[in-house]
């Protein structure tokens, strides 16, 4: 056995000592964190998409209301008028 | 189609408490040398673990034929260095040696070389992948490995008491 695999013998062993022992409850704490996790998750998400929804409306109805498309009255030419 | 969604519910629910089961034990003993506390008596390493778990509760349905372990162990590894960095304020201080004796083993190691040890030596996960995890060039875990290793069999002497001795004139 060369030196180098000897000392990661010895660290393998000392990490090894003296395993903690797991609390009785940590399943229901952890599905409890987790549901609530997934909760956060998803609201977060249904808020995304509500801004999103939110967004599109209100170009929309500017849209409708300022008609960027429609060529603006021409502000050089003089009125033609007497004609 | 309800009744379907309730008992894919439950069988994920019974394959998650079965993987809690089995990853538990070993989890927490990697958690409890990260934060370096006694078996006994290791609040901060049940919070890690408990974050950690929670995480891949959340992201079971998304593993899609992933290690659940593997998921769990790599949220450990980064909320503790996160946690770490917190703590410790900046990055130099991430190399600080741990102060007060807190009855773990690796107490007198910085807790990068901790995380370093624990996922080479504890976890057998390769050096490639720990870089990887960890953001560091590989040539540099290798250091911290061997620096870890080192101080740990070979703890370097405690600091002389500082008793400034006074000389009689």
């Amino acid at each position: 056995m060369s030196p180098m695999n000897r000392r990661e013998g010895a660290v393998r062993r000392l990490l090894e000592d003296a395993p903690p022992s797991v609390p009785p409850n940590l399943h229901a704490d952890v599905v409890r964190r987790g549901r609530r996790m997934l909760r956060r998750q998803r609201a977060a998400r249904r808020l995304l998409w509500l801004l999103l929804f939110a967004a599109a409306v209100a170009f929309l109805v500017w849209a409708s209301m300022a008609r960027p498309w429609v060529e603006p009255p021409s502000e050089v030419t003089p009125p033609l008028t007497g004609w | 189609m309800r009744e379907r969604q309730a008992s894919q519910g439950a069988r994920r629910a019974r394959e998650f408490e079965a993987f809690v089961a089995g990853a538990a034990g070993r989890l927490l003993h990697a958690a409890t040398l990260l934060t370096a506390e006694s078996p006994d008596d290791n609040p901060r390493a049940r919070r890690l673990l408990t974050a950690s778990l929670a995480h891949t509760y959340a992201s079971w349905d998304r593993l899609r034929g992933e290690d659940p372990y593997d998921r769990a162990r790599q949220q450990l590894a980064v909320r503790f260095a996160r946690g770490a960095w917190h703590q410790y304020g900046a990055l130099s201080r991430l190399h600080l040696r741990g102060g007060a004796d807190t009855g773990g083993v690796l107490h007198r190691l910085t807790p990068q070389e901790r995380l370093v040890l624990v996922l080479l030596f504890f976890e057998g996960v390769a050096e490639e992948q720990t870089a990887a995890l960890l953001g560091l060039p590989l040539e540099r875990v290798r250091a911290i490995g061997a620096r870890a290793t080192a101080n740990l069999l070979h703890p370097p002497r405690e600091a002389a008491p500082a008793v400034a001795k006074v000389v009689p004139s």
